[in-house]
């Protein structure tokens, strides 16, 4: 059988006034179901960009896909036609946004831009829509459903908004679904909680997630697989446990570093030094090598491919791995 | 909502009255003897000019013609012009015909306006969105009754499919004056309806629809547009407040009896009362097309809450 979904070796660039924004440079991952992989990386790595051209939502011009493949069970998107396409969205594979108070749309209620899943892609009659949609709210465990059903977006809280948001994403049952840090605009308890719905209606619906993160600590219990992202590139890929256990890329070591430890209250945070590359100039080789402690004068010359590690199907983008991390 | 409505209403009296106050000093200080210009050339006998004097209040000062005249106001008397006409019965008369020039003039520039302004939102920079965007900016730059001239040449004239002025022809004959009046605002409501729709376009909402598998007539017909329409809309109310209002220029150019050429000729003919009568009247249909289009925001956008 078909892997559920394949993204191989994807390339988005943005062709702005300023130059060729690149911002996803070979991206390659997998998704099956039932399973998580998280994609953790910082601000401006490409995250949401790769999300969105998985979804077929990136607009064209600025930007192009210029290389690559997304295969869902099999059948290559990037070159499905429109209408097929549309198809798939919502229904095979969906998603949910990072800021739903702006990802929802203002003047309609939440329980009509629910329902409206149903209506469109099912030709489900009113009363019937109205009726799912009020049981998804349920689902997501918003109080009240059935009054709720009539507010409008700007009338829930940062929470609620975003268990509509995922609501939605569920309507139609999908195999995929793609979150984009899903509860970075939230508090911590809040987070918790839309972390642990996620969780559940994935066990649920069986569905394989992928979710999007800056933050490794949020999806530490929820992640099966983990893909670190720099600059538009994989940089490690491996098992939650592994990546934890030990890092094996400056970047993620750098990542793991800066994120403070309960059981270590003592010891310093440590934020990578530098800052993210300039997308419109990425440096050659490496694309870490100005923020590494470990580079070698190799590194400006060759980009790293992604290399096995052992023999577990973890890997690493890095010429000199077994030298900063050994075996 | 209901304590907004009348909030918004009481809130109307000081407007009104100081709206009016301002309009009544200003046409009374206007130079120039009215009664002598009633006369025209003709001798005019001192004892007429000193009855018709009495009768208006002439000789009162300025503070004491307002009062009589607001109290008129109160018992729904706009007062009556020099020949003894009221003026509630001007605007009787008038109102009709400025509302059939105001009508199509509204119908023009709503299904135009709004149309090619999707049009030209939906594919930015492409072919027919210069178009609208110079041909807008031409008729917006261009002042009305050159508009005006040039469409009684053209299409009055020259092809004639319309007539080139008056009212005699029945509808007909508010079609040229109608599109004439309403084609600024259709410039007006195009461009704004194009920018608007652009703006929301790149929402993240408009995202989101696509996301859900929509279709893009969707996306943009239902999803974008709705947001789109809620500054047009409230142009538009604001703008049919001012088409009842009449059109000086345009009900001049196309010689179209509205309310517009009434407050044309009071002004020439220094007919105070008939000025202040209409004016006073606009005033009003301004103030409750107002009101009207701030509860159309409430309705339009859930977001906005008076209370
Ligand atoms: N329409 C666009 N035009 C030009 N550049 C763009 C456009 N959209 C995204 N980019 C650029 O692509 C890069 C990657 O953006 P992306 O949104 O994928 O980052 P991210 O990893 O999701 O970060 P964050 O954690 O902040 O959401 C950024 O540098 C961004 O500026
Ligand atoms: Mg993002």
């Amino acid at each position: 059988m078909d892997p559920l979904l394949v993204v191989d070796d994807l390339h988005v660039e943005f062709r702005t006034d300023d130059g060729v924004v690149r911002a996803v440079n070979g991206l390659s991952y997998m998704v099956d179901r039932r399973e998580t992989v998280a994609i953790l990386g910082e601000s401006g790595s490409g995250k949401s960009v790769s999300a969105q051209a998985i979804m077929g939502l990136i607009a064209s011009p600025p930007g192009f896909i210029t290389k690559g493949s997304v295969r869902f069970e099999g059948r290559e998107l990037l070159t499905m036609a429109e209408d097929e396409r549309r198809k798939v969205r919502g229904a095979d594979i969906a998603m949910v946004f990072q800021d739903a108070l702006s990802a929802l749309n203002p003047v309609f209620s939440v329980g009509w831009q629910i329902s409206e899943m149903f209506r469109k892609h099912r030709g489900a009659s009113k009363k019937e829509a109205k009726k799912s949609a009020v049981e998804l709210m349920e689902l997501v465990e918003i109080p009240d459903a059935t009054n709720r059903y009539r507010s409008f977006p700007h009338e829930f809280s940062g929470g609620m908004r975003q268990r509509v948001m995922i609501a939605m994403a569920l309507a139609l049952d999908p195999d995929v679904l793609i979150a984009d840090e899903p509860t970075t605009a939230l508090d911590v308890t809040v987070q918790a909680q839309v972390m642990q719905l996620l969780e559940n209606v994935q066990a649920e619906f069986g569905m394989g997630l992928v979710l999007i993160t800056h933050d490794l600590g949020v999806v530490a219990e929820q992640a099966d697989r983990v893909v670190v992202m720099y600059a538009g590139r994989a940089m490690e890929k491996g098992t939650i446990d592994e990546i934890f256990d030990q890092p094996h890329h400056p970047y993620t070591e750098g990542l793991m570093n800066s994120i403070p430890r309960l059981d270590d209250l003592n010891e310093r945070l440590n934020p990578i030094r530098g800052n993210p590359p300039d997308l419109l100039r990425i440096p050659s080789g490496c694309a870490f090598r100005p923020r590494c402690p470990y580079q070698q004068p190799d590194c400006a010359e060759v980009e790293p491919t992604l290399e096995f590690v052992g023999d577990s199907g973890r890997s690493t983008a890095c010429h000199h791995w077994r030298d900063a991390f050994g075996e | 909502m209901a304590t907004y409505i009348i909030r918004r209403l009481l809130q109307m009296i000081p407007v009104f009255i100081f709206a009016t106050m301002l309009i009544f000093a200003m046409v009374f200080s206007l130079p120039g003897d009215p009664i002598r210009a009633l006369a025209g050339e003709r001798a005019q006998s001192e004892s007429v000019r000193q009855a018709l004097i009495e009768e208006y209040n002439l000789d009162d000062p300025l503070p004491v013609q307002y009062g009589k005249y607001a109290a008129g106001l109160l018992r729904g008397d706009f007062g009556a012009n020099f020949r003894g006409r009221p003026v509630s019965d001007i605007i009787k008369q008038r109102l009709p015909i400025t509302a059939r020039l105001a009508a199509v003039a509204f119908v023009f520039e709503v299904f135009l306006g709004v149309l090619a302004g999707i049009l030209a939102g939906v594919r930015q920079r492409g072919f027919f969105d210069s178009l609208v965007l110079v041909s807008t900016l031409t008729v917006i730059s261009i002042p009305i009754f050159v508009l005006g001239f040039l469409a009684q040449v053209t299409f009055g004239l020259k092809l004639g499919w319309f007539p080139v002025a008056g009212i005699k022809q029945g509808w007909i004959s508010y079609l040229l004056p109608g599109m004439v009046l309403g084609s600024v605002s259709l410039a007006y409501v195009a461009r704004l309806t194009r920018s608007s729709l652009i703006d929301n376009l790149g929402a993240d909402y408009v995202r989101t629809a696509t996301a859900k598998g929509l279709t893009r007539g969707r996306v943009v017909g239902v999803h974008a547009m709705r947001n789109s329409l809620i500054p047009v809309v409230t142009y538009l109310g604001i703008d049919l407040g001012a088409l009842l209002g009449g059109a000086i220029v345009t009900e001049t150019v196309f010689n179209i009896p509205g309310l517009g050429g009434a407050v044309f000729d009071g002004v020439v003919r220094q007919e105070g009362t008939t000025v202040v009568g209409i004016t006073t009247f606009i005033i009003l249909v301004y103030m409750f097309t107002t009101l009207l289009v701030d509860i159309l925001y409430a309705v339009l956008d859930p977001r906005i809450r008076y209370d």
